[in-house]
């Protein structure tokens, strides 16, 4: 029992970053149908330059804190300067522009910081924390604290504050909110800035345990694609439910099923896509798209 | 009385197809105008093309200020309050959101709240529902809410895209009687485009009627309501 | 553009691709026979998703079904590779078929994410099944001589093979959606509702066009083991299929010439990332990606088919009506 309780604990850990990934694509594709590949490396990339600034010197929760500075600003950037001008194109035109960005940033983490794994400190103790007879990871609690008060700040930036609220109209509606005076484009950008502010929180608290190198994000991307299929891509909080979902299911069936050893575990993340497609492809909060006809 | 909106040669074409030629018209500050015509006359794209909503050559004058060729959202910046064809309200947020946002471009918040009030008094359905999704709202009522946010913005001028489509006539009433009072006491000017022809032409002051993209005839509604012609085609007697 | 135009440009650039063998060392027949079989999965993939919307980020498997039916039959029971080739492209089409009926109920996105994860899963399903696929290690294939005693080298060979083959299947494709097929294979993409109400089975088409597209990429596969003489499952992993993608909107979506260029696009370009920047090649292969969205969002042959469109419209608009008129 005691074992069941550290294996969810850690597993909701690891599910929040996989829900945080997924709240940034989920956010991104709800305001324009476009589903952001290059959100994993955005993250990958901004975790280096946190690197490069503890390298530096800098202490911790300094260089979080200015790393999430630089990812909102980059994200929203890459928005007004990468996607702007294609922002009327066909969504397959978008999706490639993504796909590039993917490559170009990946290339360039490769080739700034080499491709030798680095070490990415904790700010948590690596002493395991008691309750009772359980022994839990700090950074296991940690992560899933700094995850859960993210998604907290957000929701209340959304459901609180106008300039969430104009995101929100902007994201389901772009002709009203123009006829609002809402400078619709701008939202994108804004929108874009947040999604890489909290893939950069999601990368900076998985670092630790998978060590950084350009491809860090990879195989987590897969996972967030399955938290936001089983959440419902057109549900932000969904997607971190499902998230939460995934790393319980994830670390649960690494530790009691015997054959499923690390590879086959990717496997259970692409089944587990299929089989959420093949029954409700909305996702368990999703709407179904309904055809006007 | 001098002209708010001025309008000159106005083009627009979807595609390859033109629909707005060499039209022309004004809308009188403090005065309602009206804009008739049957389906396909241009009547919408007019609308939209006030808003930048569509690409257009010719020249828009607002209060002085040449409007063609900006931003939808700076037009409305400017004072232009838009109810469309489609109603365009917020399905999945409140009736109370939906308000709110009607007053985001506003720089002089203030009386937000005095202006929600005064709103919610024109139409005191809505004050009813005021937490409740705009989506559920039956068509009327979705009708008031998006007069009522382009009301929030406090706008010059009030552009009204055939407001009495699919409604029962006791609401259609309801809300002409609403945009009368909202002109005599607010000194909002109204710019409206309407199938339903005598309604239009018992509220407005002056009259245009377009036909395949341009005006045919113009002239007090008073005077286009004798009109034999207007008579027999729009007013069916 | 007009018929005339269309079949003179395409005996043109088929007249060129005859006499290049003449000129070309035999690295670079390789490298256009490769082009040829991209052309071959361009189409197949531009079928499914360019005329008929149906998105598919799994080709790649596809592929790699053709490729290893052919390694498989070569190397288990030595059949001769002539034969493999429409084996791999039948068991393509029925494999894409059935593929085709629980991915009628997936739409855009999701489609998209589920033939994702089956490309994921393409790589580690190929090691799970070592005995017949070899595992990682891969099947070793020879390459084959000209037939008939030709006097034509190997490579030479297979560039006037695959060449054959692409012009047949283009023809092929060009014929089966010029006509009724055709219309109401793009009748679906573009309202599928409004197909369905006119009487298109939409049902069996969609399904159909998974097999046809499914089969065209399984015979580039097949022949992609023949020319290369080797089949490994690393060389089918997800990124092979984000290639095809990309192939298909650099060419142009819902084109046939489009295959070409598109191939032309992904093979050449990564080699000439890497003559630009040894360092971070994939960087500057990103940034052509990127700067040809830019100039062409609708492909190479979207863009040229606007551009005439819009001169042949401006010829043919009337004067300017007058300035003027009564207010």
């Amino acid at each position: 029992m005691d074992t069941l309780i550290q294996q969810v604990v850690s597993g909701l850990a690891t599910g929040g970053i996989y829900g945080s990934l997924a709240l940034a694509l989920v956010m991104i594709y709800q305001a324009t149908e476009v589903v952001n590949y290059a959100q994993g490396q955005m993250a990958v990339f901004s975790t280096y330059l946190a690197w490069s600034m503890l390298n530096a010197g800098l202490p911790y929760w300094v260089a979080f804190a200015a790393t999430l500075a630089i990812a909102f600003v980059g994200g929203l950037l890459l928005e007004r300067i990468l996607i702007r001008p294609v922002e009327n194109a066909p969504v397959l035109t978008i999706v490639i522009v993504c796909i590039g960005l993917l490559v170009i940033l990946n290339s360039v983490s490769g080739w700034i910081y080499s491709y030798i794994q680095k070490p990415f400190p904790s700010p948590f103790s690596s002493r395991p924390i008691q309750v009772g007879n359980i022994y839990f990871g700090a950074h296991d609690l940690g992560a899933l604290g700094v995850t859960l008060v993210l998604l907290a700040a957000l929701y209340a930036f959304f459901r609180f504050t106008t300039l969430g609220l104009a995101m929100r109209a902007a994201a389901q509606n772009p002709v009203s909110s123009r006829l609002c005076g809402i400078r619709v484009g701008w939202m994108l950008a804004v929108g874009w800035g947040l999604a890489a502010m909290v893939g950069a929180v999601g990368g900076m608290m998985v670092a630790p345990v998978v060590f950084l190198d350009p491809n860090m994000m990879s195989g987590i991307l897969i996972y967030a694609f399955a938290s936001a299929t089983l959440g419902g891509f057109t549900s932000p909080g969904g997607a971190v439910l499902g998230g939460l979902i995934v790393g319980v299911i994830e670390n649960l069936v690494g530790t009691y099923v015997s054959f499923i050893g690390t590879e086959l575990k990717l496997t259970v993340a692409l089944a587990l896509i299929l089989i959420v497609l093949l029954v409700r492809p909305s996702g368990l909060f999703g709407r179904a798209t309904v055809h006007r006809v | 009385m001098a002209a708010l909106l001025d309008v000159r040669n106005l083009e627009a074409r979807y595609g390859d197809t033109r629909v707005l030629r060499g039209l022309s018209f004004e809308v009188a500050e403090g005065g309602i105008t009206t804009i008739l015509g049957a389906n396909g006359a241009g009547k919408t794209t007019t609308l939209r093309a006030v808003c930048g909503m569509v690409k257009t050559a010719g020249e828009i004058t607002l209060g002085g200020t040449r409007i063609e060729g900006r931003a939808t959202e700076d037009i409305v910046r400017l004072g232009v309050g838009h109810v469309p064809e489609v109603r365009g309200t917020f399905v999945q947020l409140s009736v109370a959101e939906n308000l709110r946002l009607g007053a985001y471009a506003r720089r002089d918040l203030r009386h937000l709240s005095a202006d929600m009030d005064r709103v919610y008094g024109y139409f005191p359905v809505l004050a009813e529902r005021r937490q409740q999704v705009a989506g559920t709202l039956s068509g009327g009522e979705q009708q008031m809410l998006a007069v009522a946010r382009a009301l929030m913005l406090r706008p010059r001028l009030l552009l009204l895209d055939e407001p009495s489509l699919g409604l029962a006539p006791l609401v259609v009433r309801e809300i002409f009687r609403i945009i009368r009072t909202i002109n005599r006491e607010e000194r909002v000017s109204v710019l409206l485009v309407e199938q339903n022809a005598s309604l239009a032409l018992r509220l407005a002051d002056h009259a245009y009627l377009m036909e395949t993209g341009t005006v045919v005839m113009s002239g007090p509604a008073d005077e286009l309501r004798q009109n034999d012609g207007i008579r027999r085609a729009y007013l069916g007697y | 553009m007009p018929r005339t135009w269309t079949w003179g440009l395409a005996a043109i650039a088929l007249v060129i691709a005859l006499v290049l063998p003449l000129s070309l060392s035999n690295f670079h027949l390789f490298q256009f026979s490769q082009v040829y079989i991209y052309a071959i999965a361009l189409l197949g993939l531009n079928i499914l998703t360019g005329y008929n919307g149906q998105i598919s980020l799994g080709h790649g498997a596809f592929y790699a079904i053709g490729a290893y039916t052919t390694a498989i039959m070569i190397d288990q029971w030595s059949v001769p590779y002539g034969w493999t080739i429409p084996v791999a492209g039948v068991l393509c089409l029925v494999v894409g078929f059935l593929f085709g009926i629980p991915a009628l109920r997936l739409e855009g996105l999701y489609l998209a994410l589920a033939t994702f994860a089956l490309a994921l899963a393409v790589p580690q399903i190929l090691k799970y099944f070592e005995h017949w696929t070899g595992g990682s290690q891969g099947i070793v294939l020879g390459k084959p001589n000209p037939p008939w005693g030709l006097p034509i080298n190997p490579d030479q060979w297979l560039y006037f093979l695959t060449l054959g083959i692409l012009v047949v299947l283009l023809v092929l494709a060009a014929n089966l959606l010029r006509g009724r097929t055709g219309r109401a294979v793009v009748a679906i993409r573009d309202n599928a509702i409004a197909a369905q109400s006119m009487g298109v089975n939409t049902a069996l088409y969609k399904s159909l066009t998974f097999g046809v597209s499914a089969a065209y990429t399984g015979v580039a596969g097949a022949l992609s083991a023949v020319t290369v003489a080797y089949v490994a499952p690393d060389s089918f992993d997800v990124f092979l299929s984000i290639t095809f993608l990309v192939g298909i909107v650099i060419g142009g979506l819902a084109s046939i010439s489009g295959a070409i260029f598109g191939a032309l696009f992904i093979q050449f370009v990564p080699n000439l990332a890497q003559d630009i920047s040894k360092a971070a090649p994939w960087a500057i292969y990103g940034v052509f990606l990127i700067v040809f969205m830019y100039a062409m969002p609708r492909g190479i042959v979207g863009t040229v088919r606007l551009a005439l469109a819009r001169r042949l419209r401006r010829r043919a608009e009337p004067a300017a009506a007058p300035a003027g008129s009564p207010r």
